[in-house]
């Protein structure tokens, strides 16, 4: 894979076809409505800023749109497929990835794996095919294995290749769930507060990784507080308040809104 | 002399074998995927009386008896068992820890009773004999015989070290361990947790059934009592002993803690008058579990573990965002 840098303005300017197309989404926990009424788009090569105060729903949605969790009603449609009612595990099929907020490595493995574990379509995870076709899956594997090695490069790891994941800092950790999910070469990426208790020269490179992806063309909805960060890399900002759509517009206006400013500062939220 | 005792060495170890088999098949399930079955006995019990029953001489007053060759009942009972692990997993796999290990508990005594009391087809209290045993031509010679079922013993321990190794290391064994530390993690990335669990279930189920089919021939008869629940913890001991995770370990596990049981058995027909042996026989599991507590307190992750405690960390509710 390349991963020309490139400036990341270019590709930020008309949102095309929604690769990620949240209609009008609920979800009630007993009770506890999360999301009440939530509709989002995110177009192709498009990167969308989500804000809100703690609370607001905001990784509720996240986890909706990944499928970890089923709405209550309304409907999800990425790349144009309804696929509201899917299990999570196909929601990469669909062309959609994801990193948590509180990072989930998989602690007792290597971050080579880690990143490997993400590939796709591997022919070895199909138990009978390590039998009877030996030669096909250590080529399939091999091949992994490179864009593998040049994925942890992108992100700074390549040194940390067969350490345990558990050895790796908080925003290691972000990064290696980084290219974990770019080994699936996702369409889309949904990115939860990837600036969250990370050490400043850590931050910027993941900022910079991540100006660079969308810059490949990659769709990328991001979670954040940082709203520095946010203004750096979207062309445009949701907020969101009490599980319902607050603003949206340009980094500038939204921040500026006074009903943003309200909820960050406690009215609403 | 000399010979006797290394006729009573090979008889050891292929006995330890045995245990080793069922071991690896436990691995697959506890060491590598995290599904903690207690019902080990069950699907040991299954593999012994399908191969028993295929490959007996024809028995009036029970089932078949059909006479086949014991390669024959070692595949039926690698299939039949596998087939009933795929069937208890199916219906169990989306329990966690505890859950899976009642319903597998649960499970191993039903077997066990249906084995006790379907006489027509499994012989009842008595057991099934005359089960042909590998290499019988070299009985008159016991230190031949012995020696010959050691070497087809191993043969089947390293054919299967090496296929599960070939698996663990496969991306297939990858997925399954990423599945076993944060499943969210891997459902995230286009796993399927319920098929994959199923799969090494069902592989360990049908590797403890060739377990208790190569353990049937080697002794040439089965008994319900010899599948009761103390079997399920000797080789739960083996696999924390030897390294959880580890298929070396496994095997290492079997071989030390089949040691030291045939070692305190010694001993207490030894030292222990012969109206009190059935009684101090207890004394064997007490041996196994102070071990168990050893290896927990000094080596927490088996003599030759994965690298992680067998099982600090393990037994967990599923984790909800």
């Amino acid at each position: 894979m390349s991963l020309p840098l490139s400036d990341p303005h270019e590709n930020r300017a008309v949102p095309q076809a929604a690769v990620v197309d949240a209609r009008n989404l609920v979800k009630r926990f007993q009770g506890m409505t999360a999301v009440s009424g939530m509709s989002l788009k995110l177009g192709a090569g498009e990167m969308v800023g989500l804000i809100g105060p703690n609370g607001a729903g905001k990784t509720t949605l996240f986890n909706l749109i990944a499928g970890s969790l089923k709405p209550t009603s309304g409907e999800i449609w990425i790349g144009g497929r309804d696929v509201s009612q899917d299990s999570p595990e196909r929601r990469i099929e669909s062309g959609i990835g994801r990193t948590f907020q509180i990072p989930r490595p998989f602690l007792e493995m290597s971050v080579l794996d880690n990143v490997l574990a993400g590939a796709q379509g591997q022919d070895g995870e199909r138990l009978f095919a390590n039998f009877l076709r030996p030669g096909h899956v250590r080529q399939q594997e091999k091949a992994a294995k490179e864009k593998a090695r040049a994925l942890m490069d992108f992100v700074t790891l390549s040194g940390l290749e067969s350490q345990p994941a558990k050895v790796l800092s908080g925003g290691q950790r972000k990064l290696l769930e980084l290219a974990r999910i770019l080994m699936a070469d996702p369409q889309a990426i949904l990115l939860d507060e990837p600036a969250a208790g990370v050490n400043p020269a850590l931050l910027e490179t993941i900022m910079e990784r991540v100006i660079m992806l969308n810059g490949q063309g990659t769709s990328i909805l991001l979670i954040e507080h940082n709203m520095d960060m946010v203004s750096r890399l979207c062309s445009r900002v949701v907020a969101m308040a009490l599980g319902k759509p607050l603003a949206e517009g340009t980094p500038a206006a939204v921040s500026a809104n006074p009903a943003v400013i309200e909820a960050y500062l406690g009215g609403a939220a | 002399m000399s010979l006797d005792l290394l006729a009573y060495g090979a008889f050891f170890l292929t006995m330890a074998l045995t245990y080793a088999i069922m071991c690896l098949g436990l691995n697959i399930q506890w060491g590598q995927t995290g599904l903690f079955n207690v019902g080990i006995a069950a699907f040991v019990a299954i593999g012994a009386y399908v191969s028993a029953v295929l490959t007996t001489p024809e028995t009036p007053d029970r089932l078949g008896g059909f006479d086949l060759p014991i390669a024959v009942g070692w595949l039926g009972a690698v299939l039949v068992a596998g087939l009933a692990a795929w069937l208890v997993g199916a219906l169990t796999i989306r329990l966690r820890s505890d859950y899976l290990a009642i319903a597998t508990f649960g499970v191993a005594v039903s077997v066990q009773l249906c084995v006790l009391n379907i006489q027509p087809l499994t012989g009842g209290a008595f057991g099934i004999g005359f089960i042909p045993r590998p290499f019988g031509g070299l009985a008159a010679s016991p230190l031949a015989f012995s020696l010959a079922n050691l070497a087809l013993t191993a043969v089947v321990v390293l054919g299967l070290y090496l296929a599960l190794e070939h698996l663990a290391k496969s991306p297939w064994g990858r997925v399954l361990r990423a599945i076993r530390e944060d499943e969210i993690a891997a459902q995230a990335l286009g796993k399927r947790p319920i098929r994959f669990r199923l799969q090494a279930f069902a592989i360990g189920g049908a590797i403890m059934g060739l377990a208790g089919a190569v353990q049937g021939h080697f002794i040439g008869f089965i008994a319900p009592d010899n599948y009761l629940p103390i079997l399920t913890f000797q080789v739960w001991a083996m696999l924390i002993v030897g390294g959880s995770g580890n298929n070396r370990g496994a095997i290492l596990g079997a071989i030390l803690v089949w040691g030291l049981w045939a070692l305190t058995a010694a001993a207490v027909s030894a030292f222990v008058p012969p109206e009190q042996q059935a009684r101090a026989s207890s004394f064997q599991i007490v041996a196994i579990g102070v071990g168990l507590c050893l290896i927990l307190l000094l080596r927490p992750r088996g003599i030759i573990g994965e690298g992680r405690s067998p099982i600090a960390g393990r037994i967990k509710p599923k984790s909800e965002e």
